[in-house]
């Protein structure tokens, strides 16, 4: 019955790890660029929660509809001032950027909101729903549902949209893309737009249900990435699988052994699968090739 | 990849007409050394030395650094790993073996070195099976499993209450002194060593890996191994540093020794002074290492030296991506070129003095590549 709730707990927090690792991927899919700066974004969206809960009285699910367009809007900045005059070997240099961009963003955090650790407070917190002996928290079942329903929205903007069309165009040949007239910069500032927004989704759950300071973002940043290389970079659907399969078996973990373990079974499962599989679980493009 | 990626293929090596004067160089070089060497003679007041201790370890860390990182372009986020062990074999060899931390204390420098190079080959073997960003997160992924473990096996490090190291017997009056000149040798071995490493075969095939990995192997560099015995040399000297910083210190954490701020602290450095030459990293070291003291003295806070590191690291990348070093060089190549080009007694007629683009030519491509 433990392993069974644990196996329950891992899915509904994986699924808001999914909508961070989604927005990582993404950008890494359309124009080649590690955001290492994700974990001190979700970090950054949790902290605009918790002020609009704190000073406005607004409701954490609610705060969304502010933190989201105001961060989506600092990734299009971010992609104009830093990202798109890089000239060579891209890659390399917009991680070392984003690091650089991550360690201000937490920097400021720091000075901003201290270093004590705060949470995010709203009446349902810690409510729950209990089926048989098997306990639902409602914050993750309210976060599951955000989850799922804006990585719908996702995949509807992707596949079913003009916008889709051309960032999945500037994905598969990003000169080719422009060869038929599509704007590869404006696609790839608002995929950063995109990215950054669902990590401050992200970040309003992780403020909602764990106790976070602005150091909390390494933590963060190096699950995420453990997530996107588990399920490929680039690739969405690996990442949902790859953040589902992880947090399931940190969870199990730790009530099999011990909670001090299951964070380290995380990064463990990711040097034997690097191990085996050099390109990830899901990985279309070969790393090694290039 | 993009066609942007081409344009970094270039050779860094300068013809040797372009140096500056040798009398210039080794002048300047000595002259830096003989003023590291006085300088805790003349500044005696322990702030001062201590940001110079702080100085010395980041010169030993980053020149250390750069010989895998500068040299092959792999840049590694993870290396505060290698820092880490070195301060718990520190830490625990001393308690261990009730080493009563005299200069003794300075014998532990080569094993912790040691330790630290012995466990970057199953790691490095390990990391160096992936390239380009999936590295660099490996290498960040890998450094937290370090950290993680050091929190969890209590019996072992203590977990989070930490390792205490015994307190140095010389008298407080110079405290900070014997950490600074063992420092300054430390740092002194690992620039010779980079300075081997880069006129060597070795180093060469470092370098042709940095060009194009692909074509240096087909042309018979024995790449895994090249980069692997360059990833365990780095690693020496980068535990060393932690071996001077925790006794130095007095006590090892977890979240300290394995730091990732550490990890960005060498980049930096290594970034403005100039990646892959061998005294740019150097000098960035003792700029920012001592900026931060410096930073750290003044504001207290950390987070301030964070807001510092992230302003002047984009910067940097945005502003001076090949670094101080390979810029100064630069210039001068582009006024050698300039005066060989305006001075009549070279037979060139004055009127080819206005093609301006061919000096600009050359500064594009020099400073190779990130």
């Amino acid at each position: 019955m433990l392993i069974a709730q644990a196996i329950i707990d891992g899915i509904l927090v994986g699924g808001f790890y999914a909508l961070m690792a989604a927005g990582l991927t993404l950008v890494f899919g359309v124009m080649d660029i590690v955001n290492f700066a994700q974990g001190a974004l979700v970090v950054l969206g949790a902290y605009l929660s918790y002020a609009l809960s704190v000073h406005l009285n607004i409701d954490p699910f609610l705060s969304l509809l502010i933190t989201v367009p105001a961060t989506s809007l600092l990734g299009v900045a971010i992609y104009w001032v830093l990202i798109k005059p890089i000239k060579r070997d891209r890659v390399v240099m917009s991680l070392l950027v984003m690091f650089a961009v991550a360690t201000l963003i937490e920097g400021i955090l720091d000075w901003v909101f201290k270093s004590n650790l705060v949470q995010v407070h709203a009446s349902y917190v810690n409510k729950s729903f209990q089926l048989g002996r098997l306990n639902f928290p409602a914050i993750y079942l309210y976060a599951f549902a955000l989850s799922v329903g804006l990585l719908a929205l996702l995949y509807t903007l992707i596949y079913r949209s003009r916008f889709g069309r051309s960032l999945r165009a500037s994905m598969q040949n990003p000169v080719a893309a422009r060869m038929v007239g599509i704007n590869t910069d404006r696609v790839s500032a608002i995929t950063l737009g995109i990215g950054i927004g669902l990590a401050a989704a992200g970040g309003m759950v992780f403020g909602t249900t764990n106790a976070f300071n602005a150091a909390s973002s390494y933590d963060l940043i190096s699950r995420l990435l453990v997530i996107v290389i588990l399920g490929g970079f680039g690739s969405i659907s690996g990442a949902l699988v790859a953040a589902l399969l992880m947090l399931v078996i940190q969870d199990v973990v730790a009530v099999v052994w011990s909670p001090v373990w299951g964070q380290t079974t995380f990064y463990l499962v990711l040097v034997v699968v690097l191990l085996l599989r050099p390109q990830g679980l899901f990985g279309r493009r070969a790393v090694r090739a290039q | 990849m993009s066609a942007t990626d081409v344009s970094n293929r270039t050779a860094t090596d300068s013809p040797a007409s372009y140096d500056l004067p040798r009398t210039v160089r080794f002048g300047s070089l000595l002259l830096v050394v003989a003023a590291l060497v006085v300088f805790p003679l003349v500044f005696t007041n322990p702030t001062i030395t201590s940001v110079g201790v702080f100085a010395m370890i980041y010169l030993l860390a980053v020149s250390g650094w750069n010989i895998f990182s500068g040299y092959s372009g792999y840049i590694a986020l993870g290396h505060a790993l290698f820092f880490g062990i070195g301060q718990y074999s520190s830490a625990m060899l001393t308690s261990r073996f009730k080493i009563p931390a005299g200069w003794d204390l300075f014998a532990l420098l080569p094993v912790a070195g040691a330790i630290a190079g012995l466990a970057a080959v199953p790691i490095g073997w390990m990391l160096l099976r992936v390239r380009k960003h999936t590295f660099i997160v490996l290498t960040i992924a890998v450094m937290f499993i370090f950290q993680l473990l050091a929190f969890n096996l209590r019996s072992w490090t203590g977990g989070s209450q930490g390792m205490q190291l015994p307190f140095p017997t010389w008298s407080g009056a110079y405290f900070n002194e014997p950490f600074y000149y063992i420092g300054l040798l430390a740092a002194a071995i690992a620039l010779v060593t980079s300075w081997w490493v880069r006129r060597s075969k070795f180093g060469l095939g470092l370098l042709a890996i940095r060009d194009d990995e692909d074509r240096a192997r087909s042309l018979g560099v024995r790449t895994t191994r090249t980069k692997l015995v360059a990833f365990a040399i780095s690693a020496v000297f980068v535990g060393a540093a932690g071996a001077i910083y925790a006794p130095f210190i007095g006590s090892v954490f977890p979240q300290f020794a394995f730091d990732p701020s550490f990890d960005l602290a060498l980049a930096v450095m290594a970034f403005t002074g100039g990646l892959g030459t061998l005294i740019g990293p150097a000098l960035g070291a003792l700029v920012i290492g001592s900026l931060q003291q410096y930073f750290l003295l003044q504001f207290g806070g950390a987070n301030v030296f964070l807001i510092v590191y992230g302003l002047l690291f984009v910067l940097i990348l945005r502003l001076l991506p090949q670094g101080i070093v390979p810029s100064i060089a630069a210039r001068w190549r582009q006024w050698v070129t300039y005066r060989a080009r305006n001075t009549p007694s070279t037979g060139v007629p004055p009127d080819s003095a206005p093609d301006v683009g061919r000096p600009f030519d050359v500064v594009l491509n020099q400073g190779g590549s990130a």
